[in-house]
């Protein structure tokens, strides 16, 4: 299934949700959509499974304008959120559903829905929950039922929305795992939400980072994580500190920070703000610095130090703590930073373009 | 050694438990309990052979036959009916929808003796309704159909307000996963939707038809009150009272309180069966 999307945008109310989506998916692809809440991911899995309809755009599957086709004609498998399952079915029912649901013309007979839904149960090893009802499974057992409720139909594409978002972290791992290996066994393009980045990243080929209705960035992890696109790509990705600087033929300077483990990079002389991520903040005593280390907290494997500055917000840095020297609160410290985004200063910092792959953005490492 | 302590006692988080437990008990008791236990009573002191007589009299069986073929033509009526009603509020946005919502509940608040006169109105031979009706040879008041028609304006509320909260609360992702899954729309109608709200639309269904058989006011205005065609089981009761006859009276309330107990119990049991998915949750 490839899919191809091109200038959707989609308005709730008064609200734009989705402002302007172009996106490719290659067939076979294990694609995330990974965003803040807010950013319009869900909306657009559900547009792609005909759930929602978009008020401009296309959506064209292997040349077919899937916008003319109604959700129970697109053949595809769709794992809820909160799963959905038919409370008054049995698993087996449930799985059975797609099948049984059919035109007479097209639907198998009894013996082969059974079949089929034996298959499934032992793919997704729930054989032993085939009688059970959706209210006597456990979260895990749930979502393998919806995801074998979604694959009895033999979608043409699987979409799944925040499917591990319910569940503990032991059981989310366990069937991050578990859905990896079903996506290599089906072979069918997937696509899933996510707000989380771990999941995104170990999960699927390629993350379509959004933000606010639009494509802040496609890549895959070390791209994204190194190289971010945008202000709001480099604070989703962790980089909570922001310091002004400024910028002198490619370099970065800025009293108490020590940037000289940053590249040179070509962008204009002039005011710039630096994103960076605490763990790649270094704290070293400079009793000529303004910052003062205000609090320090131990882990037992980091340090975690709250630094001040007279006129600026307060940052952050997490270290190892062994190794490092010995910081008290109140220590004047210089901020040594490993690796940092730069955005000249003057650039808005509303909506980050949709062009994502454009090598604009200037990124140290 | 250990000395003994004092037992300790769970205390519960609200208070009050034993009052408010008490007084509802004893609300209970004094309202509901003690005129059914004197009815049971009064009925009890008349003896099988005379009890049995009275209810099996021409009258009083044809006014039960009567009571029941209404409330069960209501009943058919108002599932339909009620049924098509909570979905519409709850499915749709239209304007005057509160209006209409709010109107639901006007045969509730209505006396039904302005119910039943307001409806003879409407459909005596020179009425709006009768004046169509009638020349097309439907008769409607003082026959079967009018006490129905009281029956179904008095109780229709019982189904709408006992399918309107479950339908809201449906979670509507089950009806978009049917659809993904290539139902039509009366395939997730008929597997999703209504196995969902069955339980309250058969609870709604049995109270409706409880309440029709005892309804008094609204029908006698309509039905005519002829013996052996249009009299109902309460307007015997009610006659025989007027004539100093308690014990006919309390014979015919009897059976009718026996209807009412055995309809609770189904509808306890339909409920059951139809939520046995749910026992799980606990």
């Amino acid at each position: 299934m490839s899919i191809t999307i091109s200038a959707m945008t989609k308005r709730f109310h008064k609200t734009d949700v989705l402002r302007g989506i172009d996106l490719d998916i290659a067939p076979g692809e294990l694609v995330a959509l990974l965003g803040p809440s807010g950013s319009g991911k869900t909306t657009l899995l559900k547009i792609i499974a005909g759930l929602e309809w978009p008020d401009a755009g296309s959506l064209t599957v292997n040349g077919a304008d899937w916008l003319q086709l109604a959700a129970r004609d697109r053949r595809v498998g769709f794992v809820f959120q909160h799963y959905a399952l038919f409370p008054h079915m049995t698993v087996r029912d449930n799985l059975a559903f797609g099948l049984s649901v059919r035109p007479r013309a097209e639907r198998p007979g009894k013996a082969a829905i059974t079949a089929r839904v034996d298959e499934l149960l032992h793919f997704l090893q729930i054989a032993h929950l085939a009688d059970r009802y959706p209210a006597q499974l456990s979260g895990g057992q749930r979502q393998r039922v919806a995801l074998g409720r979604a694959l009895a139909i033999q979608p043409r594409l699987l979409l799944l929305d925040e499917p591990f978002g319910a569940l503990d972290a032991a059981i989310r791992r366990d069937l991050r795992r578990w859905l990896r290996g079903v996506h290599e066994a089906t072979g069918s393009t997937t696509i899933f939400v996510t707000h989380d980045q771990e999941e995104a990243f170990e999960l699927a080929d390629r993350v379509v980072v959004m933000g606010e209705g639009r494509i802040a960035q496609i890549g895959h992890a070390d791209e994204i994580h190194d190289h971010p696109a945008s202000p709001f790509v480099a604070r989703f990705m962790g980089a909570t500190v922001e310091l002004p600087v400024t910028l002198a033929q490619g370099r970065a300077l800025a009293p108490g920070l020590d940037l000289t483990a940053l590249p040179r990079r070509a962008l204009p002389d002039g005011a710039a703000t630096l994103f960076a991520r605490p763990a790649d903040i270094r704290a070293l005593p400079d009793a000529a610095s303004p910052w003062r280390v205000a609090q320090v907290s131990s882990t037992g494997a980091e340090l975690r130090l709250i630094l001040s500055h007279p006129d600026l917000p307060e940052a952050e840095a997490v270290m190892p703590r062994r190794g490092t020297a010995p910081l008290r609160q109140g220590d004047a410290v210089a901020l040594r930073i490993e690796a940092a985004a730069l955005f000249p200063a003057s650039r808005r910092e509303a909506p980050p373009a949709p062009q994502s792959d454009n090598p604009k953005k200037e990124i140290a490492r | 050694m250990i000395t003994a302590a004092a037992p300790i006692r769970a205390r519960r988080v609200l208070p009050g438990f034993t009052l408010s437990l008490g007084t509802t008990l004893l609300y209970l008791v004094l309202i509901v309990l003690i005129p059914i236990v004197a009815l049971i009573l009064k009925g009890a002191e008349i003896g099988p052979a005379r009890f049995w007589a009275i209810v099996s009299s021409d009258r009083a069986v044809a006014a039960f036959r009567i009571t029941l073929i209404a409330a069960a033509i209501a009943t058919v009526f108002n599932a339909i009916y009620g049924l098509l009603m909570a979905w519409v509020l709850t499915r749709y946005d239209f304007p005057g929808k509160r209006l209409l919502d709010a109107l639901m509940d006007v045969p509730f608040a209505l006396p039904t003796a302005v119910a039943g006169l307001s409806l003879t109105a409407l459909f005596s031979a020179n009425g709006w309704f009768g004046a169509v009706l009638h020349p097309a040879g439907i008769p409607v008041v003082y026959t079967i159909w009018g006490i129905a028609l009281a029956m179904a304006f008095t109780s229709v509320p019982f189904v709408v307000r006992t399918v309107q909260p479950v339908l809201e609360d449906l979670d509507q992702s089950l009806e978009a996963a049917a659809e993904t899954l290539g139902a039509r729309p009366w395939q997730i109608f008929a597997k999703v939707v209504f196995p969902a709200i069955l339980p309250a639309w058969l609870a709604g269904c049995t109270t409706a038809f409880a309440r029709s058989l005892g309804e008094f006011g609204a029908i006698v205005f309509i039905a005519g009150n002829l013996p052996f065609q249009t009299e109902i089981a309460a307007l015997l009761a009610y006659i025989r009272l007027e004539e100093f006859d308690y014990n006919g009276a309390a014979a015919i309330a009897l059976v009718l309180l026996g209807f009412a107990l055995v309809l609770l119990v189904a509808s306890n049991l339909l409920q059951t069966w139809a939520a046995r998915h749910r026992e799980a949750l606990r």
